[in-house]
């Protein structure tokens, strides 16, 4: 249901007045950060193995949403054993669902930590390259500190192999870090969408907190206090911390530039800015009173005025507290309780490796398909970027049909190479509730900042309306791997420039659909 | 002499069930229900029920007017 809500259209003069700011931020904290030089292609989570020290990248390498990279290749799941939270957002509302961060109203079933266990056995033993499990609500995992510890001690014992993740809003954290070390949990992630408790009054109405309700900037006041703390106290024991943010045009957009320098400072590894979800339908107080989502420019723009040395998460695709699979797939409906309950689960940690070596092969493929044609590359000199989209199924390789995308992964292109900077949901165009018209329109417009789309396979119809809108369908490459295809397409495009064969010009903004990501 | 969950309004969320000092919140069919005979409106603990502060749904926990107001002893 959530999938068919439509955005209200970005008021255009607004959108352009905060664009305008978020470039002078940009231009002004460029100074602070930018590593410069070969640093910057592969800055970002997509940064690689070459990019990270040895006992981070053997952190993050297989996990999804640490590593761009990894997120082509490797799964995760959450289960949803933490239902109670101890704050308020305004864009989250518990009696239907949480918007953003998880989504109570669309975990299909709580777990106990026994059943969660199971549940992860199953999930492990079914999808071999699932390699990490997150606890991430569907309230605030360390609100409800005796399940969700419950769950790690039981899944550290059965499947030692699978990585232990959490989130959390950060008000208890600091009372928890020596637990959260003490089970081996090494990924982190803390909500924080403010460093100004002013800011804050309009986010968090309240918090309950030693035993009160406590309202207005007060309460943004502590929460502030408590998630940098907590945050400086997890980075002391080097466990890895990202931070997630929400942007929320008029309301934090321009100072989460502060936010960021505030987390990069006490040592933060990776930030990742989501798009405000907001729709009157959700029943939040931001859906209700009309405060909009970002536009596909603006959250770039905001991503890229941060990223200096900090890495940024661009790959996240705000999953639900019960979200199984690959990012941008969600398998939990194979894995409901009545399923897992009735499955004969035996974990076999050694075809678990085994596929996973197998898997490792392939990333590595990528890696040097892309390094090679990036090689090609070089002397090229151009100011020239352009965005292409692309229809994938995972594994790194441009493997989806057009019409069976879910979603399109965003690439932008440079002579410096092909870096991932986002991915838009659609609708499933083949079999959307819509005309296939109007689907196809929801797709164009999520996609007309792109130059190009990807794809295995596309039909006449869609291709004549794409080529309509300015978008080159291309599936040439279809099977291959992704960064080396787009950067093949790139040279051309260059060429194809520099002969005078096609000019280069600005594409327009993209809409970002609203809902978590849901397969249908 | 005690608080009620109005359960049409209850998200299951149990939030409130380990904040109360008279362990009178339990969990019924997917939502949380409070003991009349234990719940003393947190008088004698805390200067607000800690339920009332907790829940995320406003007008989810609410006076039980079925039964007369707790009265320290």
């Amino acid at each position: 249901m959530e999938g068919l809500i439509e955005q209200p259209e970005a008021e255009t003069a607004e959108a352009t007045t905060a664009m305008d700011d978020i470039m002078q931020k940009m231009a002004e904290h460029k100074g602070c950060g930018t590593s410069g030089g070969s640093g910057k292609a592969s800055c970002g989570s997509g940064a690689g193995e070459t990019d990270l020290p040895p006992e981070i990248w053997e952190k993050v390498k297989n996990h999804p949403c640490y590593s761009e990279e990894a997120h082509h290749h490797y799964a995760r799941m959450h289960v949803a054993v933490a239902p109670a939270c101890n704050i308020q957002c305004n864009y989250c509302n518990r009696k239907y669902d949480c918007a953003n961060e998880s989504r109570p109203g669309v975990v299909s079933e709580r777990l106990t930590p026994e059943q969660a266990t199971k549940k992860v056995l199953a999930v492990a033993s079914t999808i071999p390259q699932m390699t990490v499990l997150g606890i991430a609500g569907p309230g605030d995992a360390l609100a409800n500190p005796a399940k969700t510890f419950k769950t790690f001690e039981m899944i550290m014992e059965t499947a030692p192999d699978i990585k232990l993740c959490l989130s959390t809003n950060g008000l208890a954290l600091p009372d928890y870090v020596d637990e959260i070390a003490k089970y081996n949990v090494d990924h982190v992630t803390i909500t924080i969408n403010m460093v100004d408790p002013e800011v804050g009054a309009k986010i968090y109405p309240w918090i309950f907190w030693e035993h009160k309700r406590v309202t207005g900037v007060e309460a943004s006041r502590i929460l502030s206090e408590r998630q940098l703390k907590g945050l400086e106290m997890l980075s002391e024991r080097g466990i890895l911390c990202k931070v997630n943010s929400v942007m929320i045009p008029g309301i934090n957009d321009e100072h989460l530039v502060e936010v960021n320098k505030a987390v990069k400072s006490r040592g933060a590894f990776l930030h990742n800015i989501m798009p405000l979800i907001s729709a009157p339908e959700h029943g939040t107080v931001f859906g209700l009173n009309g405060q909009r989502g970002p536009s596909a420019q603006e959250l770039k723009a905001l991503q890229d005025a941060c990223e200096g040395e900090m890495n940024m998460m661009r790959h996240c695709r705000q999953c639900r507290a019960d979200a199984v699979g690959l990012l941008g797939e969600d398998r939990s409906a194979e894995f409901t309780t009545e399923k897992i309950m009735e499955m004969d689960v035996q974990y076999d940690l050694s075809s678990r490796q085994a596929y996973q070596a197998k898997v490792e092969e392939e990333r590595q493929a990528t890696v040097s398909a892309k390094k090679e044609e990036l090689e090609s590359l070089a002397g090229e000199f151009t100011d020239i970027k352009i965005l292409v989209a692309v229809a994938t199924k995972g594994g790194g390789r441009i493997n989806e049909h057009f019409g069976h995308a879910k979603e399109f992964q965003v690439y932008e292109l440079s002579t410096e190479g092909a870096k991932f900077v986002g991915h838009r949901r659609v609708d499933l165009y083949c079999q959307g509730g819509y005309g296939e018209e109007d689907a196809l329109e929801t797709v164009i417009r999520a996609i007309q900042d792109c130059t190009a789309v990807f794809v295995s396979k596309i039909g006449g119809c869609p291709k004549n309306d794409l080529i309509k809108a300015g978008i080159d369908p291309v599936d040439q490459y279809a099977l291959e791997f992704i960064e080396k295809s787009a950067i093949a397409y790139f040279k051309d495009y260059l060429a194809k420039v520099k002969s005078g064969e096609i000019e280069h010009s600005e594409r327009a903004d993209a809409t970002i659909r609203q809902g978590a990501y849901i397969a249908a | 002499m005690s608080y009620k969950i109005v359960a049409s309004q209850c998200t299951g969320c149990s939030a409130c069930e380990p904040e109360c000092p008279n362990v009178a919140i339990t969990e019924k069919n997917g939502t949380f229900i409070i003991d009349p005979e234990k719940c003393t409106e947190c008088i004698g603990y805390f200067d607000t029920p800690q339920c009332v502060a907790v829940c995320p749904v406003d007008d989810t926990c609410v006076i039980d007017n079925a039964v007369p107001r707790y009265q320290a002893a």
